[in-house]
């Protein structure tokens, strides 16, 4: 049986599918057998992340209709072993993903894979809905700003009451993986604090992803951020996997850079 | 920050407790509001009507809330009347 993770926000460009792919790609670094699933069903986006557009032959919706089998549509990773990606379909149809495909598709996967991660479409919606549903774990990506933490909370709710774990009396585990984080910012307290998000939401931390620049560099070229393991946000992201994997990782990049006397003077970066 | 931004910047307010501050009241607002029933706006316009036939008060002036602790739960009815 996999464990099914949903990554998820409310906000839409908070790093919902940065992180889907960074975490996936290193479960799968891990040794860990895992899928990652777009369901932004009509704003496809994660095979660009992940830098499989031009492979993509099938998709979900043409599993879940029967015009494809899974094998057909899942497109196996060139970088990382035991990485596969299932991309989402670009039609208009906003109701093409039902509840009983979905979970037939997810049953299926279960048999395969270790890991499914869940790269779930912005908003409150069918779409983010049917992403959480059949969810054990949720990853709440939330940037230190009061519209995402309150689209957070908002999506929390929804998780403890209208998910399939919800409505049998259960919990689904949630993490909050905190991102575009910038430690200067919050010592002269223009932005909120890891601690701050932590006391409003309420929910454990399982990672900080300082904002940088590594992150749109990885998006230019198709390779998930956690591979860039020179720059913060991959050493961050594989920090947060390692959390998730139940691993006890000491937090790097939340502290403000100490600047030279020079550098203070002057106010350079 | 440099010399130059300390000498800019006396007295620059903390925006980011301020954001804080905001966030801890809306979620808490916002959360009372998802967990109670959903008969309790109605049951607010109806004493609204009953407390009418005897005393004019505005919309706002009654407040009901249901506050639930470990074993019960408490409606808290609080009407304001007029002078």
């Amino acid at each position: 049986m996999a464990k099914i993770i949903v990554v998820t926000s409310g906000k839409g460009g908070v790093g919902k599918t940065t992180s889907s792919a960074a975490i996936a790609t290193g479960l799968a670094l891990q040794g860990h057998k895992t899928v990652v699933v777009d369901f932004d069903v009509g704003l496809r986006n994660l095979d660009l992340i992940m830098g499989c557009e031009r492979r993509v032959v099938y998709d979900f919706v043409n599993v879940i209709n029967k015009e494809a089998t899974l094998n057909q549509a899942l497109i196996k990773d060139k970088r990382t072993d035991g990485l596969f990606i299932l991309p989402a379909s670009q039609t208009r149809d906003k109701d093409a993903l039902t509840m009983e495909g979905v979970q037939t598709v997810l049953d299926d996967l279960s048999k395969d894979f270790e890991f499914i991660i869940c790269d779930s479409p912005a908003g409150i919606e069918q779409g983010a809905q049917m992403a959480l549903y059949f969810a054990d774990e949720a990853i709440v990506v939330t940037n230190p700003e009061v519209s995402s933490v309150r689209d957070s909370d908002r999506i929390l709710g929804i998780l403890q009451s209208k998910s399939m774990r919800a409505e049998q009396g259960k919990n689904v585990k949630e993490h909050l993986l905190l991102t575009r984080y910038n430690p200067d910012r919050v010592a002269t307290a223009e932005m909120l604090s890891v601690a701050d998000v932590e006391e409003i939401l309420a929910v454990p931390l399982v990672g900080v992803i300082p904002e940088s620049e590594a992150v749109l560099k990885a998006s230019n070229q198709g390779a998930p951020v956690i591979l860039d393991q020179e720059s913060n946000a991959g050493q961050a992201y594989t920090d947060a996997v390692r959390r998730l994997l139940g691993e006890t990782v000491e937090y790097r990049f939340i502290e403000a850079q100490k600047k030279g006397f020079f550098k203070r003077l002057l106010g350079g970066k | 920050m440099g010399i130059f931004d300390y000498l800019l910047k006396k007295g620059k307010p903390n925006t980011a407790a301020v954001a804080k501050e905001r966030l801890q009241i809306i979620v808490a607002h916002e959360r009372r509001k998802r967990t109670e029933p959903d008969y309790l706006p109605m049951m607010q316009q109806e004493i609204l009507e009953v407390i009418r036939k005897y005393v004019q008060i505005a919309d706002d002036q009654v407040s009901v809330q249901l506050e639930d602790s470990d074993d019960c739960s408490v409606l808290e009815l609080n009407i304001t009347l007029p002078e």
